[in-house]
This record gives structure tokens, C-alpha cells and sequence, in this order.
């Protein structure tokens, strides 16, 4: 993965997510609080800014920009969430081009997300499309794969989060981080060739 | 050491009403604030709570704070600093008044954990 790449699949997430900022907001709406596409929005923007006024120089600056932006401007549960994945992909990229192993190297993003929201497989959140995503990978590297792992979600009951309230309601509506999940890796399999 | 009390929450006006109501009580306590993403935007980050902890002129710090990100970014905030972090899942206005009218009294730790555990909420 060269730094090119890498900026084609942040450049494609950030244009889905102001594409779906609004559905991402409403699909919020009955579990949530309603702003996950503007929070997700606002980062992306910002991250954007960030980029273009202090273009970076490899994978790690890269990632470290976007992962920092996003920890200041998201203000939601993604800010820290998707804030930690990017530092950890930054780390990750020091050590090793992340396509030597791809899997592994999005495993290191599973990982953060998992120490910072303390979720497991089954609660109906974006670990339910990072999980299989990454186990499956690269089978699971296509954009019927991944919206079938998104819609997987809507049957779940929700355990953590705000939508954990809800009890038996939260089922039947999709998840919202696992549907920018979802927009953020159907951009890195557009993006990067596998 | 000196101890002091830091309050997280999603909104400016709830982090700036409760710092209003703790130093009526604790006018001298190192107290600071992370409320919202600015005074007019819903939301907590990392670096107003990092600015919250680095600017609390004490280096001993007892935190509490509202909702779920808050602890998430909380978490992180304090695997970055060299200061001493206790977070207290409690429930966020009795606990920053009873831990800081315990710290007024000089009450170790423990004893300050123990108490705002019979406030948890979360």
C-alpha cells in the first residue's frame, strides 16, 4: 500500500460519509442520538482540512493526521472509537507495510476499537461488521460481503451503548457505526489492490 | 501532592453550571472543565480533556463525568498523562460534590472511591 493508495481510500471514505451523513444521522435516530452522520461529517471534514494543509509525508503521518482530527472534532462515542483505529493503523504502518497482511493490519484497528468501547462480538455494534469482516478477509472483500455484514446487525439486540436502553426495540434497525464500518472498508476495497 | 477534581461532560453550560455549584462549596479546590466540543457545540474530545487535566494546577486528579464517550475519551486522556488519574462512574453532580467536599476534608482515596462507588450509575 503505497501513500497514494492510502490517500484514495481515506479521500473515498470522506466523500461516503458526507454522502450518508444524513441516512447515517437517521438511521441514529431510534437507537441513538440522532448525529452520527453529522458527528462522522464534521471529523471527516476536518481530517480532510488537515491533510490538505499539512499534506503527509508516508502511511504513518497519514494516519496519525486523521486520527487525531477525528479524536477532536467527531464530539460522539466514533470520535474515540474511529480516533483510536487511525492511531492504531498509524502505529501499525511503522512496523510494517500494512500489505504484507492487510488482515493483520486491520485487526490492529479492531483491537482499538475493542479496548476503547469494551465490545464484543454480538452487541450490535461496529465490532459486528470489523469482526467477520477481518476473519473473513479476503473472501469477505467484496461490497456484497460487507453490506450483508452491515445488514446483519439489524436483527441483533443491542448491549452496548446508547441503544443498549432500548432493549428489544433496538432490533430491526441497522446499526450506524457499522454502517460507516461498512463505507470505510467498501472505500479501502475500491481503493487498494488486494 | 496536591489533589484536585475534574469535570467531563457532553455540554459547556452543564460542566460550567456544575464547576459554578462545586466552588461555592470549595472555592480554593483545583478545579477544571471539559464541557462540549465548544460552548456551543454537544459532544466530548480528547483534547479538552486532556487541556482539562494538563491546566488543573494539581497533579492528583479525581474525575468524573456524564455519558459514554466521555469515559472513552477520559481513558485515553489519561493513558497520556504523567498526572494520576481516578475516574469515578458515578453519578455526575452528587458525585463532583461529594468528592469534592472530601477532598476539602483531606479523606485518602480510598475513602473518597469507596463513598462515590455508592453513587454509581453507569
Amino acid at each position: 500500500m503505497d501513500l497514494k493508495q492510502a490517500q484514495a481510500w481515506l479521500n473515498t471514505f470522506f466523500i461516503s460519509i458526507e454522502e450518508h451523513k444524513a441516512y447515517l444521522s437517521e438511521l441514529d435516530n431510534p437507537i441513538g442520538d440522532g448525529d452520527h452522520g453529522f458527528n462522522m461529517a464534521r471529523g471527516c471534514t476536518a481530517a480532510k482540512a488537515a491533510l490538505e494543509a499539512t499534506p503527509p509525508t508516508d502511511l504513518n503521518g497519514l494516519f496519525k493526521s486523521v486520527g487525531m482530527s477525528l479524536l477532536s472534532k467527531v464530539g460522539g462515542a466514533a470520535g474515540p472509537l474511529y480516533g483510536s483505529v487511525f492511531l492504531a493503523f498509524a502505529k501499525a504502518s511503522l512496523e510494517r507495510n500494512p500489505s504484507d497482511d492487510y488482515a493483520a493490519f486491520l485487526r490492529t484497528g479492531l483491537e482499538a476499537i475493542v479496548l476503547r468501547g469494551k465490545a464484543t462480538v454480538g452487541e450490535k455494534t461496529m465490532v459486528d461488521v470489523w469482526h467477520p469482516f477481518i476473519e473473513q478477509f479476503p473472501h469477505s472483500a467484496s461490497v456484497t460481503v460487507i453490506d450483508a455484514l452491515v445488514e446483519a446487525t439489524k436483527p441483533l439486540k443491542a448491549t452496548k451503548g446508547r441503544a443498549a436502553y432500548l432493549g428489544d426495540r433496538s432490533i430491526g434497525h441497522t446499526d450506524p457505526g457499522s454502517f460507516s464500518s461498512g463505507l470505510l472498508f467498501k472505500a479501502f476495497i475500491r481503493s487498494v489492490s488486494l | 501532592m496536591t489533589r484536585g477534581l475534574v469535570i467531563v461532560s457532553h455540554a459547556y453550560g452543564i460542566a460550567q453550571g456544575l464547576k459554578a455549584l462545586i466552588q461555592e462549596i470549595a472555592p480554593n479546590l483545583p478545579l477544571t472543565i471539559a464541557g462540549g466540543l465548544d460552548e456551543h457545540t454537544i459532544g466530548t474530545n480528547l483534547p479538552r480533556v486532556q487541556a482539562a487535566f494538563d491546566t488543573n494546577p494539581a497533579s492528583h486528579l479525581h474525575v468524573v463525568y456524564d455519558l459514554g464517550s466521555a469515559l472513552m475519551n477520559v481513558e485515553m486522556a489519561q493513558e497520556l498523562t504523567d498526572k494520576t488519574i481516578i475516574v469515578h462512574p458515578c453519578a455526575l453532580v452528587e458525585g463532583a460534590f461529594v468528592a469534592a467536599t472530601m477532598l476539602l476534608s483531606n479523606l485518602d482515596d480510598d475513602r473518597i472511591t469507596e463513598e462515590l462507588l455508592k453513587l454509581k450509575v453507569k
